[in-house]
């Protein structure tokens, strides 16, 4: 067991656990974002850099802070660490910065988009992003690429998560994808446009964090807070079965594995559940989904309202005080304000 | 001119053959090593000070001492001759004279590490180096040299010589092991760190190739009479490849410690500037170290002479001093825009960059266009602020250095040159660049 410091939460766990996952069991608001770490496959992570968090003690035998920031998805805990996050103002600054990178050749294409409100990279630039771009130069481009006749590739929209390749090395039988060329003319393509084709292989548009892959089978259908999830099963021979239908009235439009709160699939689902089963009578609805992500997605439900009214609440009060404050400062003769 | 203990007799005919390089007490070192014991190897090159000559500097007993010994699992040794750092040609040249420095440093080195097969990764543009050696390391099968049971020592080694695709990044030592293994060469995500897991998930040393040949004058003199060469803890000799400016240029051996002014001037480097110009910056170790002007290379900060060494060098910071890094010594006359060659490392960093992270995937490219656009006459001060930014946010972000090694060169240039930049940007009439009108009119060039 290690002894794990972040921003102030100190938390005890199992050796070897990532300051990433450390960070998830306390939860909240100092979890780091991740868009190329996914908890179900091995050897994700490390290169979004989103992550990044600040040692400020490497731990109790060494307790010198570590010189750079370090990828939290891939640093394992030491005992008696201590780690910055959303109280470093220069990590903050540093990750801004890191995101802005990943928006730099983004097309920026959100209103076309499918992903647009599930998008982890749109909640990504609202959290830490600016409103205005500093780049004046032309984006990269590519064409949109056919991988099979249910994905489609939307490269120009990639982020390299590479979340698509190692899925495919650690699920599906086959990898036909790959990168190809080098820094930021690379793409992540398949050997001579190779359709994609296994069982599982769907699930590629689960674990993509930006609407780089697509399911045709949805694409341009509805945007998806006009649609009802619903979490629902049916006996399948191929996966477990467990999913969630996207429902628009009586119409199912889509269906995904179901997510944690971190946008991770909870079960891979099979291509047959995903994007044959369009039927209500395929499934057995066991409930509405509960989303708790901080979303535009989930602004169709009462609890999240509930929360964003006591977060408008709060900040109202915030700004008040802060307000009451800075008049008694400009009234106070001594202050040089 | 001090000792040189790696380019001795390299003018001797014959040398690059088994036969000459014996003439000239080759392979001593390593009769002398298998009748050492391995540990007794790597305490000795721990008391020679020797430290990597690749760029970092790291001590090479250290890193040796570092190997995991999980027993059953074999050893790796691989030396780093991806020399791609635009600067550095000090590798080829040794790899090209003796090529047997080079495979006995390997067998002995092996020997110390307990490796029973080593690999010599080397760049795909150095194709007839990569035959050279390949040549080499025949004759030293056909001697007994390499293969089982070295001079009736009992130690088998296996020595393969590997021709890289010419990727600058397969210098970084993961990438170089992930191409090594067959794969794209992307560098891997550290920790593991190589001297745990390595080259087919076995403990690994990588070292430069300057370092292995460095280790048999170590065995030979001994590493105590080894650390008295130098100055501090930069001990030894080093091979500084000088271009630029200069009179004389090529590769040198020096003793660590000569000072930079008599490095440049003296008759016996670089025989002073060409055409008798003024000097007006240095780029001291390979394309990736900060630039300094002139006054800042010649003296340190507090006004001391600097010396060749990893400390004189160093003094100062990046605020006012630079690294030995790998000896690409790149001297620039009072003719040279630094602007231009900032533009030209930057180019190249950008088409050497992997893409696996992001800040290094879409910085370097994004430094390129804005020095591009500077270089064009359409820049803005703000542009410049702008470069410092994006370097800042590159530096220490990234998974492998080469983030770092794009974002010095931009820092270094803008701390020391800054007016050169504004220059650019506000008088865009006075560049005197020829592709300057083509890029302009978006015409193609001739």
């Amino acid at each position: 067991m290690a002894k794990v410091t972040i921003d102030g939460h100190t938390i005890e766990v199992p050796t070897g656990t990532t300051i990433l996952e450390a960070a998830r069991m306390i939860g909240g608001p100092i979890v780091p974002p991740a868009m190329c770490y996914y908890s179900k496959l091995k050897t994700t992570g490390g290169y979004c850099r989103t992550c990044i968090v600040k040692v400020s003690k490497g731990s109790e035998k060494d307790p010198r802070p570590m010189p750079k920031p370090v990828a939290s998805c891939r640093t394992t805990v030491m005992d008696g660490m201590e780690v910055q996050n959303i109280t470093s103002p220069d990590l903050l600054e540093a990750r801004a910065g890191v995101v802005e990178f990943l928006l730099l050749n983004h097309p920026l294409d959100c209103p076309i988009c499918d992903q647009a409100g599930e998008c982890h990279l749109q909640d990504l630039g609202y959290e830490n992003g600016k409103s205005k771009t500093r780049y004046e130069f032309d984006r990269r481009e590519f064409e949109p690429i056919e991988i099979g006749d249910k994905i489609k590739l939307h490269m120009k929209r990639c982020i390299h998560c590479f979340r698509c390749v190692k899925l495919a090395e650690q699920l599906t039988p086959e990898r036909f994808q790959g990168m190809l060329n080098r820094g930021d003319h690379s793409e992540i393509s398949t050997y001579i446009k190779h359709a994609i084709d296994n069982e599982f292989s769907g699930n590629m548009i689960d674990v993509c964090p930006v609407g780089a892959l697509t399911d045709k089978t949805f694409r341009f259908k509805s945007r998806v807070w006009f649609v009802n999830p619903e979490d629902a099963h049916r006996n399948c021979s191929k996966c477990a079965g467990k999913a969630r239908i996207w429902l628009k009235g009586e119409e199912v439009l889509r269906v995904t594995a179901r997510k944690d709160k971190y946008g991770e699939a909870i079960d891979w689902i099979c291509n047959e559940c995903r994007f044959d089963k369009k039927k209500t009578s395929d499934w057995v609805i066991e409930k509405p989904t509960h989303i708790d992500r901080h979303s535009v997605i989930s602004m169709n439900h009462y609890e999240s309202l509930k929360d964003l009214k006591q977060d408008v609440d709060k900040q109202q009060k915030q700004l008040v005080n802060k307000k009451v404050n800075l008049g008694q400062g400009a009234l106070n003769p001594n202050n040089s304000i | 001119m001090g000792r040189q203990l790696l380019i001795d007799n390299i003018n001797q005919t014959g040398i690059h053959t088994l036969e000459g390089y014996r003439t000239y007490g080759g392979y001593q070192a390593l009769e002398k090593a298998l009748r050492m014991k391995p540990e007794d190897i790597v305490a000795e090159v721990q008391k020679s000070g020797l430290r990597g000559r690749g760029g970092a500097g790291f001590p090479t007993g250290m890193k040796w001492s570092f190997i995991a010994k999980p027993p059953g699992v074999p050893r790796h040794l691989v030396c780093n001759a991806d020399e791609s750092e635009p600067g550095t040609f000090k590798d080829r040249y040794l790899m090209q004279r003796k090529p047997h420095l080079l495979i006995e440093g390997m067998i002995i080195s092996s020997f110390a590490l307990g490796a029973n097969l080593s690999y010599i990764y080397i760049r795909g543009e150095m194709m007839a180096q990569f035959h050279i050696l390949q040549n080499a390391i025949d004759e030293a099968y056909a001697a007994g040299l390499l293969g089982k049971n070295i001079l009736n020592s009992g130690f088998d080694l296996d020595l393969h010589v590997h021709c890289g695709a010419g990727a600058y990044i397969c210098g970084e030592e993961t990438a170089l092991i992930e191409s090594l293994e067959g794969k794209r060469g992307n560098p891997r995500i550290k920790p593991p760190f190589p001297a745990v897991s390595g080259v087919w998930d076995r403990p690994t040393v990588v070292n430069n190739v300057e370092t292995i040949a460095a280790v048999v004058p170590v065995i030979n003199i001994s590493g105590e009479e080894y650390a008295k060469i130098g100055i501090g803890k930069s001990t030894g000799t080093k091979l500084i490849s000088a271009c630029g400016h200069i009179n004389k240029p090529g590769v040198y051996e020096i003793e660590l410690g000569v000072p930079v002014e008599e490095f440049i001037y003296s008759e016996n480097y670089c025989g002073g500037i060409k055409d008798g110009r003024k000097l007006k910056a240095v780029v001291a170790g390979g394309s990736s170290v900060p630039i300094l002007p002139a006054e800042l290379i010649l003296k340190t900060a507090k006004g001391e002479p600097r010396l060749m060494s990893y400390e004189s060098l160093g003094d100062g910071g990046f605020a006012t001093g630079t690294m030995l890094g790998s000896g690409g010594f790149i001297v620039m006359d009072e003719s040279t825009s630094v602007v231009k060659n900032l533009f030209n490392f930057t180019r190249f960093y950008h088409h050497e960059s992997c893409g696996q992270c992001s800040p290094c995937r879409e910085g370097t490219g994004w430094m390129e266009k804005i020095l591009r656009k500077i270089l064009d006459g359409r820049g803005t001060i703000a542009d410049i602020d702008l470069l410092w930014d994006i370097q800042g946010k590159i530096e220490g972000k990234t998974i492998c250095p080469l983030g770092e090694a794009a974002a010095w060169p931009v820092a270094a240039a803008i701390r020391h040159f800054r007016p050169e930049f504004e220059e650019y940007v506000k008088n865009p009439q006075n560049i005197k660049d020829v592709k300057h009108y083509y890029r302009l009119n978006n015409l193609q060039e001739a």
